[in-house]
C-alpha cells in the first residue's frame, strides 16, 4: 500500500469510529418535525436550533452545578494527592511501597459499591443530595490516579535540586512549595484535567448521592430528559454535545497533557 | 481510566529505582509522613470506611426507615443467601461473563489491528490516532444516550441502514435477543481507544531493526505480524486485557442508561443488578444490592491482584 492511499484508509476508519459523535451532531441540528423521519436525513441539511434553545433554556443550572462540581473536585484531588506524590517521591518514608499498592487497587473497586456504601454514610450524615457531596466522592474517581503521576513525576526532579534548597536553608515545606510544586506544572495540569473530565461525568455518584438535590449536574439534567421527553431526541443530543466541550477542549487545546497521562509510563519498561 | 494504569508503572518502576539508592535520613522518612497524613485520612474516611458501611450493609435487614433510624437487624448472610437463590442470579453471571469477554476480545483484536496500522508513518497518522480518543473522553451517558438514538427500533439511522441494505430491521433495546448485543456493541465502541493507545505505544517501542530484518529476510506483512510483532507485543497485550477485565467488569453506565439491564434481566449484569436492587425501584433492597457488590468486588480483585503480580513478574525480569 503506498503512503497515499493509507492516508485514505486512515481517514476512513477514522470516519468510520467517529461517525456516532457525526450523528450526535446531526441529531442536535434536526428539527423536532424530522426526527421521526425513515429515513433519517444524513446531513443537517435544514438546520435549526430548537435543541440548543431547550440546552439555554433548561440545562444552564446542571452545567453550571457541574462546573462548581469539577472544580471543587480537583482542587480537593491536588491538596490531598500533591503532598502525599512529594512525599512518597522524595521523602520515602517506610511503609510507602504498600501504600502505592493500596491506591492500585483503590483504582479497580467497582463505582456501584462506593456508591452504596457513600449513600450509607451521607444518608446518616445528612449530606445526601447535596453538590459538594458530590466533590467528596468524585474526587475518589482521581485521588488514587492523581497520587501515582505525582510521584512518577517527582521522582524524576533531581535530588541535587532538593538538596541545594536545604543548603540555602530552606525547610522541606519551603522546599516543597517553592521548588517542587512549581516544577511540576505538567502533572498538576494532567491531574487536574483529568479529576474535572472524570467529575464532569460522573453519572453513577450523582444519580445515587444527589439524586433529590436541588443542585444536579449536568449527568442528571441528560438523564432526565431522556426520561421526560424522549421525542425531543434533538434537545437531548444537543445537551450531550454541550456536555462534551470538556472533553473536546482536553483533545483540541491540551492533548499534550493527555498524551502525556496516558504514555507517562506506558510500557516503556 | 486507562491512564492511571501507565503512571501506576512509572511509580513503580520509580520505586523499584529509588530503593537501590541511598536512603534517606531517619528524619525525613517520619517526616515524610506528615505530607502522607491527608491522602491516609482521605484513604480511611473516603475509601475504607465506605467500603466497611457497604459490608455491614450486606449483613443487616436495611430499608429506608432503618438507615435514617439506625437500628437494622443483623441478619448474617441472609442476604446473600438471597441473592444466591434470586433467578436473577445466574443470568447476572452469565450477562457479566459474556458482557466481559466478548467485549474485551473484540476491543483487543480492533484496538490491536488498528495499532499496527496507525502505526505505519502516512500523511495525518498521528491526527488521525489522536481523534480514536474522542469515544474514550467523551462522558459515558453521552456515548450511551448517543448509542441509544443510533439503535433506536423506528427512528435510528443503524436500522435505516440494515432496510437500506433488504435486511430485517432490529429491535435493537427492546427485544430480550438483542438487548445484550447492543451493549456489548456501544461498550466494544468505547473502549477500543484505550487498547489502541495502550498497543501502540507497546509497538513503538519495539525497535525498527527488527522489522527491517524481517523485511530483508522476505516476511510479508502478515508473517511480520504473525513471527515478530505479536510475540513481541505478548507483555503488552497481557497487561492491557487485564486491566480491561477490571474496567469492563465495573462498567455500569453504558447498560443503565441504554436498558436499564432489560427488557426483564435480559442485559443485567452484577453492576447494574445491584444498582437495580438498591437504587433502581420505589422499595429499595439495600441488603441484597449491597451482597451483589461484594460478590462484584471479589472478582473485580481477583483480576486486579492477577494484574499487578504480572507486572510486578514482569518488572523484575
Amino acid at each position: 500500500m503506498n503512503r497515499a492511499l493509507k492516508t485514505v484508509v486512515g481517514v476512513v476508519l477514522t470516519a468510520v469510529m467517529l461517525f456516532p459523535v457525526y450523528w450526535m451532531f446531526n441529531v442536535s441540528l434536526t428539527g423536532t418535525s424530522d426526527m421521526r423521519r425513515d429515513p433519517p436525513y444524513l446531513f443537517p441539511l435544514h438546520p435549526t436550533f430548537t435543541g440548543y434553545q431547550a440546552v439555554l433554556r433548561d440545562q444552564m443550572p446542571y452545567l453550571g452545578t457541574s462546573l462548581a462540581i469539577g472544580l471543587g473536585t480537583v482542587v480537593l484531588t491536588l491538596l490531598v494527592a500533591a503532598p502525599a506524590g512529594y512525599s512518597l517521591a522524595k521523602l520515602r518514608p517506610l511503609g510507602g511501597q504498600p501504600l502505592t499498592f493500596i491506591l492500585l487497587i483503590a483504582q479497580m473497586i467497582p463505582g456501584i459499591i462506593m456508591a452504596m456504601g457513600f449513600y450509607a454514610i451521607f444518608l446518616s450524615a445528612g449530606i445526601i443530595n447535596t453538590w459538594w457531596g458530590l466533590v467528596i466522592a468524585d474526587s475518589t474517581l482521581a485521588v488514587p490516579f492523581a497520587v501515582l503521576i505525582f510521584t512518577a513525576f517527582m521522582s524524576g526532579i533531581p535530588d541535587e535540586l532538593i538538596s541545594a534548597a536545604k543548603i540555602d536553608g530552606a525547610g522541606s515545606w519551603r522546599t516543597f512549595l517553592h521548588i517542587v510544586l512549581p516544577i511540576s506544572r505538567n502533572p498538576i495540569v494532567t491531574v487536574s484535567l483529568f479529576a474535572f473530565l472524570w467529575a464532569w461525568s460522573d453519572f453513577i455518584f450523582a444519580s445515587t448521592l444527589n439524586s433529590g438535590g436541588t443542585m444536579q449536574p449536568i449527568t442528571l439534567g441528560i438523564y432526565k430528559y431522556i426520561g421526560n421527553n424522549n421525542q425531543e431526541w434533538n434537545s437531548i443530543m444537543a445537551t450531550a454535545v454541550v456536555a462534551s466541550i470538556p472533553a473536546a477542549f482536553l483533545l483540541v487545546v491540551a492533548q499534550r497533557y493527555v498524551a502525556a497521562g496516558v504514555t507517562a509510563g506506558a510500557v516503556k519498561d | 481510566m486507562s491512564i492511571s494504569k501507565t503512571a501506576d508503572r512509572t511509580s513503580r518502576v520509580a520505586t523499584r529505582v529509588s530503593t537501590r539508592e541511598e536512603r534517606p535520613p531517619r528524619y525525613r522518612r517520619l517526616l515524610g509522613w506528615a505530607y502522607l497524613v491527608p491522602v491516609l485520612v482521605y484513604l480511611i474516611a473516603f475509601y475504607a470506611y465506605p467500603l466497611y458501611r457497604n459490608v455491614e450493609l450486606s449483613l443487616r435487614d436495611y430499608t429506608v426507615r432503618s438507615f435514617v433510624s439506625g437500628d437494622a437487624r443483623f441478619i448474617g448472610l441472609d442476604n446473600f443467601r438471597e441473592v444466591f437463590s434470586s433467578p436473577t442470579f445466574a443470568s447476572a453471571i452469565i450477562h457479566t461473563a459474556i458482557f466481559t469477554f466478548v467485549s474485551i476480545a473484540f476491543q483487543y483484536v480492533i484496538g490491536l489491528a488498528l495499532a499496527v496500522f496507525y502505526n505505519q508513518n502516512f500523511r495525518l497518522s498521528g491526527t488521525l490516532r489522536a481523534l480514536f480518543l474522542v469515544p474514550w473522553l467523551l462522558p459515558l451517558i453521552v456515548s450511551a444516550s448517543t448509542w441509544s438514538w443510533l439503535l433506536n427500533s423506528e427512528s435510528g439511522v443503524v436500522n435505516a441502514a440494515l432496510e437500506a441494505f433488504g435486511l430485517p430491521q432490529i429491535n435493537w433495546l427492546t427485544s430480550p435477543t438483542w438487548s445484550l448485543i447492543a451493549v456489548i456493541i456501544a461498550n466494544i465502541w468505547i473502549g477500543i481507544p484505550f487498547n489502541l493507545v495502550i498497543l501502540h505505544s507497546g509497538l513503538q517501542n519495539i525497535p525498527d531493526e527488527l522489522f527491517e530484518a524481517s523485511a530483508l529476510d522476505g516476511a510479508d506483512a502478515w508473517r511480520t505480524f504473525r513471527h515478530v510483532t505479536f510475540p513481541l507485543l505478548k507483555p503488552v497485550s497481557a497487561i492491557t486485557l487485564l486491566l480491561g477485565f477490571v474496567y469492563t467488569l465495573k462498567v455500569f453506565d453504558i447498560i443503565w442508561i441504554m436498558t436499564r439491564g432489560g427488557p426483564g434481566a435480559s442485559s443485567t449484569t452484577l453492576s447494574t443488578w445491584s444498582y437495580q436492587l438498591g437504587f433502581g425501584s420505589l422499595l429499595p433492597h439495600f441488603g441484597p444490592g449491597a451482597a451483589v457488590g461484594n460478590i462484584l468486588i471479589i472478582v473485580a480483585l481477583v483480576f486486579g491482584l492477577l494484574y499487578i503480580r504480572y507486572e510486578n513478574a514482569q518488572a523484575k525480569r
